[in-house]
């Protein structure tokens, strides 16, 4: 078990290396050097110019101001952001609590409602069951989660005016858990809106395998109840394909929270992203996007350990 | 799994089980209905999705303007068939960008192997293992937005897809035996690349080509709409709803934001029936 995480980490250290190469290179590939802004100002010297650059760095060649950027990196030194002169990391940090929260309940209530779906869609299929499952699926994922977002909006905030149209907390400056729930309904929806249609596809294709399999047959041929059969025997091995799935859901759910975040003015890193974009401010752009390739490397390893807890198979290899 | 000299028996099979799949016919004739309403439209009506009308500023639907228009005068028809425009052949156009990049990338990593294999499957893993859309956003504030820029970047990011599902394709019909035999006559590694081994990855191509349109009209209205992607005055569905953000639009004028995004999910579903319809009838035995 041991062997098998330490060669799981080794392989996830080249990617990292280059997403920081391709991150890095993408930057220095940017017009807006922080020196342009400095040259926009008519008050600033020469010499003050040729001093920041020092400082910056940016007298040096690419290779050393690279190697110079990853050893800060490394030390947890993500810089000051153009746009706030914060330090990067501490402004990061400052909004994964929100995006974790909103990504893990998405996560949820994408499982509590697609699982079951798919279940019953595999346990009968070309039933009603199967038909709302397959067209939620469909419709699912040809729906922007930005459009989702307004719908959602518009019927429940708007019309109903049952939820608050965005934010995490009102502003009245007051923070209890019944509120936080009301916020992160809508948001929460939106975001798993494209994971249930895939992963009720998954549970219905793995379940239906192994409702077809020799051991199925036996525990019903032994007499065990039907709830005894599909549960203990047909679940429990029709789920480990769908951990994987989820899985490989960590960058669309990332991806998908830009997008969600911006809607609802959740204050989370996707939204921190795009006003990074938008302000072009690199030094936060460049340490997000690293944050984000760290937290989805620590994504596959965890699902990798969870895939070789429940498949003993795996694990023995 | 079809062979280089398709046989006209086969292709009748094909077209008779994408005919026999309903939501796939369906899906075929949405999306012709479509192309030629965004292509013939404005050339049977004087459509201006650019100039205001000077007597109507966030005006509700009437006759001249069936669907009002927006804050500065502009009628939200003409946007709506001229956005549709851009949307489709960014999605189209960016694919085939996507297939140009990957398929070759694909092909020589499973035909050649060693450390090109290695090089080119490590960089397609690292891609799809990272959110497209934060590198698409990050390259897009590199070059500054436009419809070129998004198009090219949605395409050249979209390529390790197509040269996955290559690569493993590739593998596994480069030791069958008609290969095999065609390197054992000695026929150059190209040769035998574009006679037997293209032909036989065209079914899985064409299906992802399919969901990677839709994937990328999606993509393409997720930039617009953060700003990032087409830029005014030329419309595309995705900035129309950009442009919709305030919440007097959203509550008071449903007809500026609701038409745009249904188009979307119209399309972007059509082209999925089409593409199942596509796999059942090549009845390839692939996963997406």
């Amino acid at each position: 078990m041991k062997k098998y995480i330490v060669k799981r980490l080794l392989i996830a250290i080249p990617t990292f290396i280059g997403i920081t190469i391709l991150v890095y290179l993408l930057s220095s590939l940017a017009e807006g050097s922080p020196l342009d802004m400095l040259l926009s100002n008519p008050y600033i010297t020469a010499e003050e110019i040729a001093r920041k650059r020092v400082e910056y760095g940016l007298d040096k060649n690419v290779f050393v101001q690279y190697f110079n950027w990853l050893k800060q990196l490394l030390q947890g030194n993500m810089g000051y952001s153009y746009r706030t002169n914060l330090p990067v990391l501490g402004m990061i940090l400052e909004r994964l609590g929100p995006t974790l929260v909103l990504t893990f309940s998405a996560t949820i209530f994408s499982v509590l409602v697609a699982v079951p779906l798919g279940i019953m869609s595999a346990y009968k299929p070309y039933s009603g069951w199967d038909y709302i499952s397959s067209g939620l699926s469909f419709v699912g994922s040809a729906t922007p989660n930005f459009f989702a977002g307004l719908l959602l909006i518009y019927l429940f905030s708007v019309r109903l005016k049952l939820l608050p149209i965005g934010g995490m907390y009102d502003t009245s400056g007051i923070r209890t858990l019944p509120m936080l729930l009301k916020h992160l309904i809508l948001p929460a929806m939106v975001l798993s809106i494209q994971q249930v249609g895939r992963l009720i596809r998954q549970t219905r294709g793995s379940m239906l395998e192994v409702l077809s399999e020799d051991y199925v047959r036996t525990a019903r041929a032994k007499g065990l109840r039907e709830n005894k059969v599909l549960v203990r025997h047909a679940l429990r091995n029709a789920l480990i394909p769908v951990v994987t799935e989820l899985g490989m859901m960590i960058p669309f759910l990332i991806g998908g929270a830009v997008v969600t975040e911006q809607i609802f003015g959740w204050p989370g890193l996707g939204s921190l992203m795009v006003m990074s974009i938008t302000a072009r401010d690199y030094p936060a752009i460049m340490g997000i996007t690293v944050f984000v390739a760290v937290a989805v490397l620590l994504g596959n390893l965890l699902t990798d350990l969870i895939y070789s807890v429940l498949d003993p198979r795996i694990r023995n290899q | 799994m079809s062979t280089s000299k398709t046989s006209g028996s086969y292709m009748r099979d094909v077209f008779r089980r994408f005919r026999a799949h309903k939501l796939a016919m369906a899906g075929l004739c949405v999306l012709i209905l479509e192309i030629l309403l965004v292509v013939l439209l404005p050339m049977l009506f004087p459509l201006d999705p650019y100039t205001s009308d000077v007597a109507a500023f966030g005006a509700d639907p009437s006759v001249l303007h069936p669907l009002g228009t927006d804050e500065i005068g502009r009628d939200l028809l003409a946007r709506l068939i001229y956005g549709g425009r851009v949307s489709l052949a960014v999605g189209i156009l960016s694919t085939a960008i996507s297939v140009a990049v990957g398929v070759p990338l694909g092909l020589a990593a499973g035909y050649f192997r060693g450390i090109l294999e290695t090089v080119v499957m490590r960089c397609a893993d690292i891609f799809m293992s990272f959110p497209s859309i934060i590198l698409i956003l990050v390259l897009v504030s590199v070059v500054g937005p436009s419809v070129l820029t998004v198009t090219l970047v949605i395409g050249v990011l979209g390529w390790p897809q197509f040269a996955r599902l290559i690569y493993g394709n590739v593998l596994s019909v480069r030791e069958k035996d008609y290969v095999e035999s065609a390197r054992a006559v000695g026929e150059k590694s190209f040769r035998t690349v574009m006679k037997y081994i293209l032909p036989n990855t065209f079914a899985p191509i064409l299906i992802a080509l399919t969901f990677g349109t839709a994937n990328a009209i999606i993509m393409e209205s997720s930039l617009s709409f953060l700003g990032m992607g087409v830029q005014a005055p030329m419309a595309s569905w995705g900035n129309i709803l950009y442009d919709a953000q305030s919440i007097a639009v959203l509550s008071q004028r449903p007809w500026l934001w609701v038409p745009p995004g249904v188009a979307l999910v119209i399309t972007v579903l059509s082209i999925n029936f089409f593409g199942d319809g596509i796999r059942d009838a090549l009845d390839t035995k692939m996963k997406l």
